[in-house]
């Protein structure tokens, strides 16, 4: 087995591992790292694809822009009085 | 005993799906040559950026039309009223740091931005990271949130998409929708993708700069 078909299977495992455990975790702060953490390895998924246009995109959109906006709503939600949490 | 017979269909369907992409023959149809072979007239050297602004430049158009009605829709919703002013920021490190990663941004933008003729690179890469130095600078406090659009903001959110309109209904005259004469593909391109740039990146930092509230 060479070390890039481990790498890859390595990232997919890791890609799945993450989106099941942003679904399935507890708490909503926990979810929006896991996502970040998610598109990260996507770039990288997408990088070792050979679309580097995709994945350009993906880090910028998808990883950077998205988290914030994720990170500032559940700022927005705590300072309103919920908890930000899953009732 | 239901959660077990979810799960078993949800793995049976699994298999189905992963036996049935397994069986997919090769694609009849590769747009791939067809791209490398008419990539001269393209006025640019990436594939990518050719299929994007060129081959299928009405999509991008499309595209730039719905984050721009997106954004409008977000205004509409938004607060109203005068945005609070920014704050003395609490980390002077975070403040430092961000001043100097601000310009370097915007020069990775410009960078992305004339790249995208040969390279991978383009407009929405360019604007996304336009906006994410607008978002770093609003986060450590040195740009406050937007309220209502001025003029002048609203010319560069609609500009890029008006651009690239105006050059795609100048060249109907020419018979068909965007199809740019060879000889001036390559400028018209660089003219729209500029226009996009700085329109994505105001669009995706309103995303974010005119739902913010300042943190008080």
């Amino acid at each position: 087995m060479s070390v890039a078909l481990l790498f890859d299977l390595l990232l997919a495992a890791a890609l799945l591992w993450c989106s099941w455990r942003a679904l399935a975790a507890p708490t909503l702060q926990r979810a929006v790292v896991l996502f970040i953490v998610f598109g990260l390895l996507m770039t990288l998924a997408w990088a070792r694809l050979a679309a580097p246009d995709i994945a350009l995109a993906e880090a910028g959109i998808g990883a950077g822009l998205t988290g914030a906006l994720l990170l500032d709503a559940l700022g927005a939600l705590r300072r309103r009085g919920g908890t930000g949490e899953k009732a | 005993m239901k959660r077990l017979a979810v799960s078993l269909g949800a793995a049976l369907f699994a298999a189905l799906l992963g036996a049935a992409l397994l069986e997919l023959g090769p694609p009849a149809a590769t747009l791939a040559p067809l791209v490398a072979g008419t990539l001269a007239q393209s006025g640019v050297t990436h594939p990518v950026t050719a299929v994007l602004l060129n081959f299928r430049g009405y999509d991008t158009l499309l595209e730039i039309a719905v984050l721009l009605i997106a954004l409008i829709g977000l205004t509409a919703v938004a607060r109203r009223g005068e945005a609070p002013a920014a704050t003395a920021a609490v980390e002077p490190v975070l403040t430092t740091l961000a001043r100097l990663a601000a310009p370097l941004m915007v020069l990775v933008a410009v960078y992305l931005l004339w790249a995208g003729a040969f390279r991978p690179g383009g407009a929405f890469q360019a604007g996304a990271v336009l906006a994410a130095a607008a978002v770093l600078l609003h986060l450590t406090r040195l740009l406050p949130a937007w309220a209502t659009p001025g003029t002048w903001l609203r010319a560069g959110l609609a500009g890029g998409f008006l651009l690239f309109l105006a050059i795609a209904a100048a060249l109907l005259a020419e018979g068909a929708l965007l199809k740019y004469p060879p000889a001036q593909a390559g400028l018209l391109i660089l003219a729209i993708e500029s226009g996009l740039t700085v329109s994505l990146g105001l669009i995706l930092a309103g995303l974010f700069l005119f739902l913010s509230e300042e943190r008080r």
